[in-house]
This record gives structure tokens, sequence and C-alpha cells, in this order.
């Protein structure tokens, strides 16, 4: 059929529109999808919707003043984002955190990786028709949620860390909550294995689908659990320790061929799916650690009132659900940043979508998009 | 590596004279400045070298320095083999900013070079695709210059509201 | 339909009175088909979401009527109640046209579904044909749907809905075609006096079809996938749920023309279930009593409409679980899964089943074995399958206590005695991704 239409010149495409508004939770996107009937031929991402000037706002707000902003980068990982502004700062004040602080904040990250897991998770397999599974694990969220709440009083925009360390501390209620979840998670992630992570239907939706091998990967800057599922062995808590990261014990899982379903190959969208589950699991593993392992202290450095770091610049990264989130921050000595620049994972993934669409299906695309995790005001900000 | 060698080796490699600079109080990360004419062959060269095999385009970034009359380039780079990371920059006039894409060098830097030009004006040679990114297609300005001024309205959409009455002005 | 032909026969008055008294009832029972097949239309949907609220840990809608059977009344108010949207561009009497032909496509075929001994409107002696041809109307309207909309979308959902629709329509037949060979007859309910394929079999579940022989049992799963395809459920519901992103051929609709196509779906879900349940299940037929027997008492009429209904739902809820349980299929996937594996498999079920109708005369040895064959494994695997499902309910529990965390209170909640504690609760020991 398609060298009928060669043949006869004339090159019959239908330009479809995905987007800005559709049913997924990926947040505001677009893509102008030209196809040939099923198949795509291009897929071009049209990103800008949810774009607030979080980088320009930073140039009239305090130092401090502009962690609230921080959370909005990316609310799904607000902990994240406040993190890795809260490190740059920190560098650039060569500041010593207290061993508390960094205890908590690893435990306040690693709580946030599970409840943006779960919402990543479900909405893969809700993009690919299995809508329970979504409810599932929201319903596990929501605990996460009210543990959350209790710590810092925000469900989802947190604005929990402080340049410094963190706000609030936590008392042995908490910690015994947190512990309780974690009884009750883990089994909860072997009940999402069993109902849909080995289904033969899903597994074959996404098996061998949207292929990214590690070169492209690397080069095309994707980072996280997208690039540990093409084979790149690297996590930023592992490979470039920071906060309380450098005593824990944890596995980093990494794609490899033939990983649960035989038709499975790395750098697919079954293993950048694969990968975010057994993350999970190893959060909670660190979470149990931090627990048994809390010191005790202060959980704020001697920070003073008006923050003015010193003339310079500092790029800090935090290893976030998504990959790799980093604040770059300019100082020129004032009370107001210079410059803040965040690298986020979303805008790297965003852009690779349009170099591996040719040739997948309308419906793969969905499944690539839903994989590669791709989160509006992240790619905005 | 350490930031000294990784210098020292940049050097070696453009056969010219880099200058390394760090904070006002040696806090923070140092950069080494490369000529705008070597951009994008330094790019290449911090990529291919064996010992430096910076593969990954962490960010690339533009700062305006209204006071230096210029804009500031900034890509951090990172190597996953060796493990080590640098900061390159490099200036471009705000007059007449252009500058080499380096997206020959890393695809990622497309769509990083896309949003300096969209919110800061900057021109790339050599670049497949450059058109706004995350701003409308004919919207005025490039808002993160800082003598950016707000448009009142945007195809007749006003860009302010009046404050609500009885708050702080 | 026929009794009441003959009643009114018997009745002896003018041929004009009784061409007209004929007419009348003709038109009452067709309102009554089409009654009864929208009340369980909206049912349905009801008993779908309360179902999918369980299955997801929640309620689903218990506030309209008791237990919430009344939310299909509240819908159908506020659908009647929103504005009649057509885009201007759209082909407007093809995209008023659509929803009735599907309706129309699925309703008519509720005619022939055999609820009881007399309880069928139209008894024709071409039923099982004249069922699956009239729902392949609806394919027409959902085209027309599709096409008319002016959406490209939808015209993507209408063509490819009606690519899956018309492919699946063969394993169906296929499928159907095994209990019309065993019975000798495409009539669908029957009485003791003339044959029809729910008369044949008897209520015991070794005199039903489905268990005849292993072919047989295939021809069922064969059938029942295909119609459960052909009705645009998931997993085979990427159509309509073109996900992802818009709703596929009923984009455009709005307010009681989307009421239409919805309803029609709905409806379809029930027939399925009667259609398996009458050709394969044993339809209204009380185990224990011979047709002459059932046809004496009325009360025995009552008992078989209660047990094809409670069979028929046992169905459909099946085809509900599937939806809320299962992920979908890709389209390339979809025609594969028909032309390569259900097409197939039909075929063979069909060519079994006729050798072995031709080998095992009814009531013999041969015949015997075969049914012992099919009956002793399924009924294996229905208990296996009952066990397991309370063996995970014992392991996982049916209720998450979130109260217990909140509270939180020392001494209060011992986390060794809630769960396996310490020891991952997979059967293994260790997760799948490990």
């Amino acid at each position: 059929m398609s060298e009928i239409l060669q043949s006869s010149g004339e090159r019959q495409e239908l330009v479809l529109n995905m987007g800005p508004h559709h049913p997924s939770t990926h947040g505001v996107l677009r893509f102008v999808v030209h196809t040939d009937g099923e198949i795509m031929r291009r897929a071009v991402p049209d990103i800008g919707y949810l774009h607030r000037g979080l980088e320009k706002l930073a140039e009239g707000c305090s130092w401090a003043g502009y962690m609230p902003f921080t959370d909005r980068v990316n609310y799904l990982e607000a902990m994240f984002t406040n993190l890795a502004y809260a490190r740059a700062v920190e560098k650039l004040l060569a500041l010593e955190i207290p061993p508390r602080a960094q205890y908590l904040r690893v435990m306040a990250c690693e709580l946030n990786r599970i409840a943006s897991h779960c919402i990543t998770l479900g909405c893969i397999a809700m993009d690919l028709g299995a809508f329970t599974p979504f409810v599932y694990l929201l319903r596990e969220r929501e605990t996460i949620n009210d543990l959350i709440e209790e710590l810092c009083g925000n469900r989802i925009t947190h604005n929990y860390m402080r340049i410094g360390g963190v706000a609030f501390d936590v008392d042995e209620s908490w910690l015994k909550k947190v512990s309780a979840f974690l009884y009750h998670f883990e089994p909860v992630i072997a009940e999402f294995e069993s109902l849909i992570v080995a289904n033969e239907i899903l597994a074959k939706r996404m098996a061998g689908v949207g292929v990214i091998c590690a070169a492209d990967a690397v080069a095309w800057g994707l980072v996280g659990p997208n690039l540990r599922a093409s084979g790149v062995d690297f996590d930023l808590r592992r490979d470039q320790p920071y906060a309380a990261y450098d005593g824990l014990q944890f596995s980093v899982p990494v794609g490899r061929d033939g990983w649960v379903h035989p038709d499975s190959v790395v750098g697919d969208c079954y293993q950048r799916f694969l990968v975010r589950v057994e993350e999970m699991r190893q959060a909670c593993k660190i979470l149990r650690q931090c627990i048994a392992a809390l010191p005790s202290g202060e959980i704020m450095a001697k920070v003073p009132k008006a923050l003015r770091p010193p003339r310079g610049e500092a790029y800090a990264a935090v290893e976030g659900a998504r990959g790799e989130i980093g604040c770059y921050v300019v100082s020129d000595g004032g009370p107001q940043p210079y410059r803040v620049k965040w690298r986020s994972s979303s805008f790297s993934s965003m852009s690779i979508i349009e170099h591996i669409s040719r040739g997948l299906m309308i419906a793969d695309l969905v499944a690539v998009i839903a994989t590669l995790d791709v989160i509006a005001p992240e790619t905005d900000r | 590596m350490e930031a000294s060698e990784i210098k020292k080796r940049l050097e070696e490699l453009l056969s010219s004279e880099l200058v390394w600079k760090i904070g006002e109080k040696q806090t923070g990360d140092g950069w080494v400045e490369i000529p705008l004419e070597k951009w994008t062959e330094a790019c290449r060269l911090a990529r291919d070298d064996e010992k430096l095999l910076f593969e990954f385009l962490r960010a690339l970034s533009g700062v305006d320095r209204p006071g230096e009359n210029n804009i500031e380039l900034v890509a951090h780079l990172f190597s996953y083999r060796h493990r080590h990371a640098v900061v390159l920059k490099t200036k471009v006039s705000r007059e007449n900013p252009v500058a080499a894409s380096v997206c020959s060098v890393w695809p990622a830097a497309e769509w990083y070079e896309r949003e300096i030009f969209d919110l800061l004006g900057v021109n790339f040679r050599e670049h497949p695709d450059l058109r706004r990114i995350l701003l409308p297609e004919d919207w005025p300005g490039h808002p993160l210059r800082k003598d950016y001024q707000q448009p009142a309205s945007y195809r007749g959409i006003p860009t302010s509201r009046p404050a609500p009455e009885g708050s702080a002005s | 339909m026929r009794t009441v032909f003959e009643y009114l026969k018997a009745l002896q008055l003018e041929p004009f009175w009784q061409q007209l008294l004929a007419a009348a009832a003709v038109v009452v029972i067709a309102a009554l088909v089409f009654v009864v097949a929208l009340t369980i239309a909206g049912l349905l949907v009801v008993v779908e979401r309360r179902v999918a609220g369980r299955v997801q840990s929640r309620i689903g809608p218990n506030r309209v009527g008791p237990l919430g059977l009344l939310q299909w009344l509240a819908d159908g108010l506020k659908l009647i109640m929103k504005e009649d949207v057509i885009p201007a561009a759209a082909d407007q009497p093809l995209f008023r046209l659509a929803p009735y032909l599907v309706m129309v496509g699925v309703f008519s075929a509720f005619a022939s579904v055999p609820f009881g001994m007399y309880l069928i409107a139209a008894d024709v002696n071409v039923g099982v044909l004249f069922i699956l041809a009239i729902t392949s109307l609806g394919t027409v309207g959902i085209l027309m749907s599709g096409w008319a909309s002016n959406n490209k979308w939808s015209l993507l959902g209408g063509i490819r809905s009606a690519a899956q629709i018309v492919s699946y329509e063969v394993p169906a037949l296929l499928g159907a075609l095994s209990p019309v060979l065993l019975a000798g007859t495409l009539q669908m309910s029957g009485t003791e006096s003339e044959p029809g394929i729910v008369a044949l079999q008897g209520g015991w579940p070794w005199q039903w079809f489905v268990f005849r022989n292993p072919c047989a049992l295939g021809a069922f799963f064969v059938y029942f996938i295909a119609a459960v395809a052909e009705g645009n459920r998931t997993p085979f519901d990427l159509p309509e749920a073109e996900s992802e992103l818009v709703a596929g051929f009923n984009t455009e609709y709005s307010g009681m023309r989307f009421a239409g196509f919805f309803l029609a779906e709905f409806a379809n879900v029930y027939l399925v279930s009667a259609v398996a349940t009458t050709l394969f299940f044993g339809g209204w037929q009380v185990p224990g009593l011979s047709l002459a027997e059932q046809a004496g008492d009325p009360r025995w009429i009552i008992l078989g409409l209660v047990i094809f209904v409670a069979k028929a739902s046992i169905f459909c809820f099946v085809i509900v679980w599937l939806r809320w349980t299962l992920p979908r299929l890709r389209v390339d996937q979809l025609m594969g899964l028909c032309y390569r594996y259900l097409l197939p498999l039909g075929l063979l079920c069909l060519l079994g089943n006729a050798a072995l109708v031709l080998v095992a005369s009814e009531g013999s040895t041969v015949d015997w074995v075969l049914r012992l064959l099919t009956l002793v494994p399924a009924a294996a695997v229905l208990v296996l399958f009952f066990w397991r499902v309370s063996y995970h309910i014992r392991r996982v529990g049916d209720r998450v206590d979130l109260d217990l965390l909140a509270r939180g209170v020392k001494g209060r909640f011992h986390p060794e005695r809630h769960r396996h504690y310490g020891k991952l609760a997979s059967p293994t020991g260790k997760g799948v991704t490990q």
C-alpha cells in the first residue's frame, strides 16, 4: 500500500493534533502527529503551555523566599526541587548541614519518590487501558500525602527544605507511622506486580516499543530511570552521594534484556516501567534504614536571616523520581538571586520523543510518553 | 580528573590559553572560559577526547550580563565514564548575540539552544530548527533579559490584572 | 409472540379485528422488548459502576435509589437536559442517524433473546442468524458517526471500530456455529413440540452444550472473546477509548445522542451474555425438570426466567470484570489475535464438533465420556480459581485499615501481627522485578 502512495508521487499524510487537552495526567502538552494511517511519520512536540516564568520570578524573590516557587517546578516531586535549590545555595554559602537534617532530607525525598512513582506507574497502566492499578496506587499515595502533611503541613507543594536544613522536625510517632506504612506498602508492590506488571497484554504493548539505546540516551540528555532502563548504570545517590546517601545500602535497578518478559530489550518502554517498580521497593529499603539510623541534633545550620551568598555560581543536582533535577544558581552578592536555571529531566525526555517516534503507532506514542514520564510543569517551568 | 587538570587538557587540545575562574569566596563551582570562536570546537573536543569524555550535556544555560554587555552561555558537562564534571562558559555580545550551535556535538543541545534563543535572544548558527519553544511564536521580546519590559497586552489579552480592592498596592 | 397470535386466533373474531389486534399486539410487544432492553442497559450501567468501584477499592454510586440502582435514571435525566450540540461542519443527516442505527442494531436483537420458555418476542427459526446479522447494523452506525463528526480522531476511531467489528464477526460466527451443529437448528428457544437450541439442552451442567465435548468448550471461548471484541469492550476498546487522548467515534456526541451509543454498548454486553447463555449454558432450562413439566406450570417458567437472568448476569459480571482488570490491546495486536488465533481455533472447534457429532451420537457412551472429559477439568479449574481468590483475599486482605496507621499510638499497632512481617507476601518471597 505504501508503494502505491509513493509511486503516485503524493505523500498522503494525516495530520493529527494530540492535546493540549487530553484525558491523561501528563499535563498540558501538545503533539502534532503526522501519520500514514496508523504508523506515525513524525510526532512534533509543542511545549510552553505551562510556562510560568519561574526562572524570571527568582530574580524578584529573596534567596529564602524563592523556596515555595521551587515546589512548583515539579509539584509531584517537590522535595527534590526544594533540595536541589537548597543545595545549590548551600554550595555558594559553603554551609555544613547537620546530620539529622541530612537524614530527614533523605526520608522526605524517598517518600516523595514513592509517591511520584505511584502516579507514574498508575498513569502508565491507565494510559494503556488498565484503570484499576492507578486507583490502588493513588490510595497508597494518599497515605504518603497524609504522612507528609503531618511532616510539613502540605500534601503536594511541600516547601519543606530550607537553606541550611529542613523546616520541621519529626517525633517518634511520625517515625512509627512511616514504619507502619512501609509494612503495609511493600506487599502492595507485590500485589501490583502480580496484577499488572507481568500481565501479558501490558508487556506486549510495551516490550520492544520505543527502544532508546544507551548512546542515544546519553547524547540526548536522558536521566534517571529512563537512562538506567537504557542500560547506563548511573545514579546520583550512589555515585555522587549527597545528603545522607553515603552510608545507605540500596541497589539501583538497570535494564537488561529479557527482564520479566522475554520480548523485552534494554531501553524499551517495559524496562522503563520495571525500573520504576523496583525503585519503589528500594526507596522503602532506604526509608527503613533512615528510620533506624536517624541521629539526634539540630535540623538547621546557622544561617543569617538575610541571605547574601557571595558572588559566584553553583550547580547542584539531586536524583529525583524522574532523574536528575539540577538547579544552577548565579549570585551577584545581592539579596536576590541573579539567575536561577532549572535542569529538568522532562525537558530532555520531551526532546527525544520526536527522534524515536518515527515508525511507531499512535497507541505506541502514548506508551512512550507515559514511560518517559514527561511532566508538563517541569518541561515548561 | 580535577578541575585544574581538565583545564590543562583543554588548553592542550585547543592550543590556546584558557582562564579558570571561581566565585568570590572560592565557594560554588569554578568554570573554564572558552573564546567564542572556539566554542563548538572546544565542546567537541571535550566530548571526544579520551581523557575527558564529557558525553553528557547536563545543562546549557544563558545568563544575561548587561553590566558587562554580554550574555554568557554556560555548559555544564559530565562524564559517566570518568565521573568528573566541568563548566564551560563563553560570552556572546549583547548587541549581536550570535553563537555557533553545539547540536552536532550533543543532540540534547537542540532544545536548550531553542530555549536560550526564546528567552534571551541568542541566535545559534547551524541549528537545525531554531524557533521559540516556550513562548508563542509571535511573542515580542526576550523575557530573561534584564532590561525586558513586559508588554501590556498580548493579542488583546492584558498581561496584568488590577490589584483587588483593599490589598496592598 | 406466537402464543399471542394463537390466542387471538382462538378468540375467533372477524378477520379485520383479528388483524388489528394482532398489529396492536406486535406494537405492544416491540415496545416491551425495547423497554426491557433499555432497563437492562440502564441497570447494567449502574452495576458496572458499582463493580468498578469495588474492584478499585472504592464504593461506586450508592446514593440514588436503593444501592444506587436508580442512578441510570438520574443520568438519563441529566443527559436529556443537556444542550444538543452538533458541530456546524458535521454531516447533519448522517450525524443524527448514526446513534439510531447503533441502537436499532442492538435492541432489535433482544426480540430473539429467550428469557424464558414462552418469554421470547420472536422465536424465529433462524434465531442465531438473525441476532448475529442484526447486530452488524451497529457497524454501519459507528462508521457513520466517525465520518459524520468531521473530526479526524472520530474518523480514525470509527474506521478502527468498523475493522474490528467486521473482523471479529467471523470467529463469533464460528463459535456460535458449534452449538448450532450440536442442536441441528438455528432456532433459539423452542418448546417441547418444536426443537430449539435451549430446548435441546437441559438444566444440569452436563446437559449444557458447552460441556458436550472439548471442542464445544473451545468454541465457547472463541465466541465469548470475539463477542466482547465486537462490543468494543476493554481489552478491545481502542476505538472508543482512544485513550489516552480523545473518545473515539462518539467524541462529538452529547446529550441523548451520546446516551444512545452508551446504552447500546451496555445492552450489547447483556446481549452477548444472553446469547452465550442460550447457546452454551442451557438458557432457561430448570435442572431436573423435563420440557413438558416446565411448560405446564407458570411457576417453573418464572423460575426459568430467574435462572436465565442469573446465568446471563454472571457473564455480564465477567465482561465488566475484564474491563477493569486488563489493559487494552493495540490495533495490530487486536487484528492479529482475531486472524491468527481465534479464527483457526474457531475453525478447529467447528470441525471437531462436526466430527464428534458424527461419531458420538447423543446418549452413547462416547458422548458421556466426552462430557465427563470436559466437565471435570472445567469444574476443577473453577474450584481452583475460587480457592486462589480466597487465598489472595486472606493474604492481602479485603480492607485497608488506614485508621490504624492514622492512630499510630504506641502499643496499639503491632506490625508483626498485622501482615506477613518481614517477608514480602508474594508467592516466591520476592517480587517480579528483582
